[in-house]
């Protein structure tokens, strides 16, 4: 463990300083490229895969392990786990209206690592968090991890740590299916384009809007009801997301190639090092399994009928320490 | 003894004007060279200047200031006082109905936002009593704005906002009602409708129904204002004619020797009563609007404030829970709310400000008192069960939280809430009461008046006309 934790932090270190002397690495390594998942299946050759500035994919997380460190300590001793979540991201994490419980695919992996790290019939209390207080709740340790459907960026690896991805998704348009719109290109101009504040949609759309006019909401399911009320022409945020607004309305559709290929992982303080290598191993389990797996359970369970994906898969764990 | 003690008659001013009597010399001043022609008005300063050298010409000219002096009292009292008993009237039949009304609009647009998140947070299948209060809320708002509306036009400063209320009312209820429709899909959706809604209620409706509330308000004042606003020309008028009347009567005897004109006296007694009458009449009135401020509006003003603050409270308590967690400036306003109505909670004792504490001590019976004494007792209830319900919810407890929250029963947030607002009600209907009485007391305090003193006025001035024509009568 201390030698793991030397060389972790060496790792780290190495990995937050941009790398100015050192090549960089290649874009694609087996890693990634055994790393498509659901998402990379309608992936067009033109999405984006981030790399961040020491040459390496953000999606890189800890080798897992079982050791119980201060952070795993911690959860056990308060003998409950605090998860940020959310209730407005249907199939992902949203409240059932008809019981008032919080339910989707994010969940089910919540119940899976609150049982590796209280046991049978864990206490887990939700919290929801909207979009862009993420971050903030993670850092002041208001929950112990956040699952909300939250992309792994090099940006965020600075204020948070991540697990490895769980599934993997890309920024998508949304639109009626009686507009124009066509995608992310000239069928947006002039025209205003909805996405969640603090979404990585919205980093990209600050960086290059297209001549669209973004609005900024709450929440991404904001935007289908600013839709519908034709209060905004479109929407923009991932796939994933995506297809749970289309499932809520069927006269909605995506449009247009996933412009961008982004891992989901689970966001945890940086310092929680332990936690973070032992969400990994429950990672590990959840994937063990092809068909039979909890992930591909799960996948049935919550998105196999929404998501038009040819050979659904969990994306492969990449990490970053050897 | 005839004769004017004051002598010769005046020197006439240049040029030297005869006196219509003085048939003989008029011919001789149309020769005089001066103005080709004279203005009416010159002409008619001439005659009266003529007509004072002489008693009975002075004798008419008195009797005629008198008349009109007698007669415009009349009249200005019987204008002066009309006009405050129709702002009296204006208080008691539009201007405060009309306050109230909007008010109660306010209350009724909060309130339906409210149940409509708490019946949200109930999930699954909508509790009736819930949905039944959601609609009965809406039903009071329309009829309140027609009414409003009804008794408004374009130029009125509160016609935007009736406009703007009923263009966001259906708009409202049509996101509600998509909100329900999703909910029951079991789509997220719906929540993201009610919040949709929510904010609609917050940001266009509720504003600006406190708009129209201010400006009802303003109206009223203007109507109380105007009805105790103090007839003062009348009362100089009125003085004015009284004076005179003394004069010509003290002058009457000094030349006469004799003590009483019965007609002038007439005219006195009855302008002297038409004075007091007024004076008695308005100071009445005026204790009546004043009374119908101090134990009605003031009292009524603070109830309404801190009714608001309650359903803004509970608003924010049930949104503390749909945000779940993320939540925390809902909390910090529900606090913040139920500091301004109930004061701060130290050591759970009451400090005695918040408004409800206000509308205690401006309670003037025991009758008034004790329903804003129920309704701040529960809302200490409703501090203790608000804070286990967030200590539940911080514990993972989630839907014993909501269950203690909205959930039906005796001892729960909710149940506290309405006794809270059982209690407002009763307060508010009791001060309401109380204006009303009081002001319908200052308004009836007028009446008769004005014709009473239009009476008095012409009795007056027939008396004038009486005496002085009897004084005339010794000169033929």
């Amino acid at each position: 463990m201390s030698l793991g934790g030397l060389v972790l932090s060496v790792a780290m270190l190495l990995w937050t300083v941009p790398a100015t002397g050192t090549p960089a690495r290649p874009a694609a390594d087996g890693d990634r490229a055994a790393g498509r998942g659901p998402g990379a299946a309608r992936t067009s050759p033109a999405a984006e895969r981030e790399t961040c500035a020491d040459g390496r994919d953000p999606a890189e997380s800890l080798r897992p392990s079982n050791e119980a460190g201060p952070a795993v300590e911690r959860v056990r001793r308060a003998g409950r786990l605090v998860v940020g979540v959310d209730q407005n991201s249907y199939l992902w994490g949203y409240r059932d209206p008809s019981s008032g419980d919080i339910v989707g695919f994010d969940i089910d992996l919540v119940k899976a690592i609150a049982k590796d790290l209280l046991g049978d019939d864990p206490e887990i209390v939700y919290k929801t968090v909207p979009t862009d207080r993420r971050i903030p709740a993670v850092q002041r340790r208001e929950v112990d991890m956040v699952v909300r459907t939250m992309s792994i960026t090099c940006a965020r690896l600075k204020e948070v740590a991540f697990s490895t991805a769980y599934f993997e998704a890309g920024q998508q348009i949304l639109a009626p299916r009686s507009s124009s719109i066509t995608g992310f290109d000239e069928t947006l101009r002039g025209k205003r384009l909805c996405t969640a504040a603090g979404s990585t949609a919205q980093t990209l759309l600050e960086k290059d809007d297209g001549g669209a006019e973004p609005v900024y909401v709450d929440n991404q399911l904001d935007c289908l009801v600013r839709l519908q009320l034709g209060e905004v022409d479109a929407v923009m945020t991932d796939s994933a997301l995506a297809a749970g607004q289309a499932a809520q309305d069927p006269s909605v559709r995506l449009v247009g190639d996933p412009l961008t290929v982004e891992p989901y992982g689970v966001a945890m303080h940086r310092e929680d090092e332990d936690l973070v290598r032992r969400v990994n191993k429950v990672l590990d389990d959840y994937r063990r399994g092809g068909e039979n797996s909890p992930w591909m359970a799960a996948y049935k369970r919550w998105l196999a009928d929404k998501m038009e994906v040819a050979e659904p898969a969990p994306p492969a764990p990449a990490y970053r320490d050897r | 003894m005839t004769q004017p003690p004051s002598g010769p008659p005046p020197t006439p001013a240049v040029p030297p004007v005869p006196a219509s009597r003085q048939a003989p010399r008029s011919g001789a001043s149309v020769a005089v060279p001066g103005p080709p022609r004279r203005t009416a008005w010159a002409e008619g300063v001439d005659r009266l200047r003529a007509a004072a050298v002489t008693e009975p010409g002075r004798l008419r000219i008195i009797g005629a200031v008198l008349v009109a002096l007698v007669l415009a009292f009349g009249a200005v009292t019987a204008w002066q006082v009309s006009d405050r008993a129709a702002a009296a009237e204006a208080v008691v039949a539009r201007s405060q109905p009309l306050s109230a009304d909007a008010a109660s609009l306010y209350r009724c647009l909060a309130d339906a936002d409210t149940t409509a998140a708490g019946a949200f947070l109930a999930g699954g299948d909508e509790p009736p009593e819930l949905r039944e209060r959601y609609e009965r809320d809406i039903r009071t708002a329309s009829l309140l704005l027609t009414r409003a509306a009804a008794n408004s036009d374009a130029s009125d400063p509160g016609y935007a906002e009736i406009v703007k209320l009923n263009r966001e009312l259906p708009v409202y209820t049509g996101l509600v009602e998509t909100a329900r429709a999703n909910n029951r899909q079991g789509l997220p959706l719906g929540g993201a409708y009610l919040r949709h809604a929510g904010e609609r209620m917050r940001e266009e409706l509720l504003p600006a129904a406190e708009a129209l509330h201010r400006f009802e308000t303003a109206r009223l004042r203007e109507d109380h204002g105007a009805a105790r606003s103090r007839p003062v020309l009348a009362l100089l008028t009125g003085v004015v004619a009284l004076a005179a009347l003394g004069w010509a009567q003290r002058r009457h005897h000094l030349r006469t020797n004799r003590v009483f004109n019965l007609g002038l006296l007439a005219a006195t007694v009855a302008t002297a009563t038409t004075l007091l009458w007024l004076i008695a009449a308005h100071g009445l009135a005026r204790s009546g609007l004043d009374d119908s401020d101090r134990y009605g509006a003031r009292s009524l003003q603070v109830l309404n404030e801190a009714w608001t603050g309650v359903l803004r409270a509970r608003g924010d308590e049930n949104m503390t829970l749909v945000a779940r967690g993320g939540g925390a400036e809902y909390e910090e306003s529900y606090q913040a709310g139920m500091r301004e109505v109930a004061g701060d909670p130290v050591a759970g004792e009451r400090d005695g400000t918040g408004l409800l504490a206000r509308a205690l001590a401006l309670a003037d019976d025991a009758e008034g008192r004790t329903p804003v004494r129920d309704a701040l007792r529960a809302t200490d209830r409703w501090r203790e069960h608000h804070a286990t319900a967030r200590a539940l919810e911080n514990d993972g407890r989630y839907d014993d939280a909501v269950a203690l929250v909205v959930g039906p029963g005796r001892d729960t947030a909710r149940s506290a809430f309405d006794a809270v607002e059982a209690g407002l009600a009763e307060a508010v209907e009791h001060e309401q009461r109380e204006f009303e009485r009081a002001a319908e007391r200052g308004r009836d305090a007028l009446d008769g008046l004005p014709a009473g003193a239009g009476a008095l006025a012409v009795l007056g001035a027939v008396g004038v006309v009486l005496g002085i024509g009897r004084r005339l009568s010794e000169y033929r």
